[in-house]
């Protein structure tokens, strides 16, 4: 079982990644739309990334209103 | 389609549509590959039935408020249809707004009933501002699990009776919706939506984009919506259409609900058509060099042979592969919420695919303008609809002027707000605050606003007012919010900004740490609500006797100073 510290990292990775940005850049209180300057959907398309690589669905309204790393991998660790 | 003219409420109307039509298909819900549901007009009617009855039996009644915080799915139109049944008002509510919000507006349109789901009453069950809005007495909450702790709310699925209900008529000029335009942070606009106004928009709407037994509507848009409320729920019911819902809105599985359910009609926001087009164009652009010259060869014929018209024939057979990725049956892309930019509305058009691009705003019911594709035109927000007066208001020597509107689809007035319903209108006119023009084709084109607003591409009107809560107790002597574009007319109707006007104190600086706390402030908001930047002023702010900021008088102040120098960015 995975610590949140351990999820929050993978999340951060995953990210950097996913949208090729440094490695290092990103920080788990980043906020995501911010830092990344990517819009509603490209969150959506990330968020499909993370549930294939945690192997869980997590529901679209379970990241309402959620903008960063840390708290996406709160939601993220309910679920595992 | 019914004759909606031989009809005087909403809920009379879809409920002759629920006995016409039993045997068709109203609803399919989809859950990312799993299909959940699929209901005949018939089983819609059993199921609405049910909930109908129960209401009664608890004792809600003609004229009481029911509000609906819930995703696009097939239970949020089977309550609609009950609270219509009972001759209650519905209130429609965003499902993505915060629980504070949420309470804030539960509590202002005076809700009796509040039907949500599990996942967004978890939320709302436990945020302090639970306790301020006392009206309302009932929660029904679906899809809650087995042992969930409901908090004073009751399940949705059990809450039921099987005795018939009774149908409680309305005249045309009653209520029907009470639908938020704005005022989540600030002085709510309620605007009560009369069952006219829907029953006139549905004719006007659907004239132009038929709905038919077989029609297939994807619903993206959230339902609290108006577009989504008319042609993902009201329009495609009273034509015995059917409806798509998807329970999660990932573009891998919108794009499969295209090829699985041969969608003919989907409503979409700018910032999705966009992403659309970026994807496919991504998919054009790495086609070998030789297949890309067929390809622009085929696009280029099709737009000779559809120039006056679309001929969704001839561009289904001349560039297949495209429409097959949209199921082979879309017949037109509805965008709304937000202006789309000409070259997004020509490429798709280019292809085949019509978007029926329009303008409208919560006030005046769906839709005031919709391009009638005779021909198509990308620079235009099209006619004015059947029934629509609109006509433009002091024009300047280029013709363009505020944009005011008359007809059976405006709404009644802002819900116990008489002063900003009188603000509203003049001469019983609607005025828009948009900016725009005639061309001599009778065609309207939008160049802006003269509203103190903003509309992100999302379709998420943000008033300033609405934010500013989040800067209270800013350690500076003054801060009022502003729309750019309102300081400074710009003749756009994209990438529009907000501002942060602020005068400091005497002797105090602009910090890094100010700044550090306007962002931390800024963050708390939804991203599509933030500040883009800052501007200082010298000067206190002028107010009225009752010390509200004069904001006209202060935008005609920021005004004087350069725009790209005085916004610091965030």
């Amino acid at each position: 079982m995975r610590t949140l510290e351990q999820t929050t990292q993978e999340v951060v990775d995953l990210a950097t990644r996913h949208f090729n940005v440094a490695a290092g850049s990103l920080a788990p209180s980043d906020d995501f739309f911010k830092k990344l300057g990517i819009d509603s959907l490209q969150a959506l398309e990330l968020l499909s990334r993370l549930e294939n690589h945690f192997g869980i669905e997590l529901p679209d309204y379970e990241v309402q209103g959620v903008s960063d790393f840390r708290t996406l991998a709160e939601r993220i660790q309910s679920r595992l | 389609m019914l004759d909606l003219s031989q009809y005087q409420s909403v809920g009379a109307a879809l409920r002759e549509a629920l006995t016409v039509f039993s045997a068709e298909t109203c609803l399919i819900e989809a859950d990312r590959e799993r299909e959940k549901e699929r209901l005949t007009y018939k089983d819609f009617r059993d199921r609405a039935h049910l909930l109908a009855r129960a209401l009664q039996d608890y004792g809600f009644a003609v004229g009481d408020h029911a509000s609906i915080i819930m995703t696009n799915q097939s239970k949020w139109l089977i309550s609609a249809y009950s609270v219509f049944f009972t001759g209650g008002v519905l209130v429609p509510l965003d499902f993505k707004l915060t629980p504070s919000e949420h309470w804030q507006l539960l509590k202002h349109s005076g809700a009796r009933v509040l039907i949500t789901e599990y996942p967004i009453w978890r939320q709302l069950s436990t945020a302090s501002e639970r306790g301020a809005a006392e009206n309302v007495k009932l929660i029904l909450v679906t899809e809650a699990p087995p042992n969930a702790d409901l908090t004073g709310a009751q399940r949705w699925e059990e809450f039921r009776s099987t005795a018939e209900p009774v149908f409680v008529p309305r005249e045309r000029k009653d209520v029907a919706c009470i639908v938020y335009s704005s005022g989540t942070g600030g002085r709510p606009k309620g605007c009560l939506m009369t069952h006219e106004n829907y029953l006139e928009q549905c004719v006007a709407l659907t004239s132009l984009y038929p709905f038919w037994p077989g029609v297939r509507y994807l619903s993206i848009l959230p339902t609290n919506h108006a577009i989504d409320f008319m042609v993902g729920f009201f329009g495609p019911f009273t034509c015995g259409a059917c409806v798509v819902h998807l329970r999660t809105l990932r573009p891998e599985y919108v794009r499969e609900a295209f090829t699985k359910y041969k969608i003919t009609y989907v409503s979409l926001v700018p910032l999705v058509l966009k992403n659309l087009q970026k994807g496919l164009q991504a998919r054009f652009d790495a086609l070998p060099s030789g297949k890309r010259k067929v390809f622009n060869s085929l696009v280029a014929i099709n737009k000779a042979f559809t120039k006056g018209q679309p001929r969704l024939g001839l561009s289904r057979k001349l560039l297949g592969q495209v429409h097959e990725a949209f199921g082979g049956e879309l017949r037109a892309i509805i965008v709304g919420g937000a202006f789309t930019e000409p070259q997004t509305l020509q490429f798709f058009y280019d292809l085949g695919v019509p978007v029926a691009n329009g303008y409208g705003l919560t006030e005046a019911g769906t839709a005031i303008t919709v391009n009638d594709l005779k021909p198509f035109r990308a620079d235009t927000v099209g006619k004015p609809l059947s029934g629509m007066q609109v006509k433009i208001v002091d024009p300047a020597a280029d013709g363009v002027g505020e944009v005011y509107v008359r007809s059976k689809t405006v709404m009644a007035g802002y819900l116990n707000d008489p002063e900003l319903t009188a603000d509203a209108f003049s001469d019983g006119w609607l005025k828009t605050g948009d900016l725009g023009r005639f061309d001599s084709t009778g065609h309207l084109l939008l160049s802006g606003r003269k509203k103190n607003m903003i509309v992100t591409e999302e379709g998420k009107n943000i008033y300033p007012e609405d934010i500013e809560t989040v800067f209270e107790s800013l350690s500076v002597k003054e801060f009022c919010v502003f729309a750019a574009n309102y300081v400074w007319p710009k003749r756009s109707m994209v990438g529009e900004q907000l501002i942060l006007a602020l005068h400091l104190e005497n002797g105090q600086n602009y910090t890094d740490e100010l700044r550090g706390d306007i962002i931390a402030r800024n963050n708390r908001l939804l991203n599509y609500k933030r500040v883009h930047g800052v501007v200082l002023v010298g000067e206190d702010f002028p107010r009225t006797a009752s010390l509200k900021i004069k904001r006209n008088i202060l935008a005609a102040r920021l005004a004087q100073l350069d725009r790209a120098s005085a916004i610091l960015p965030l």
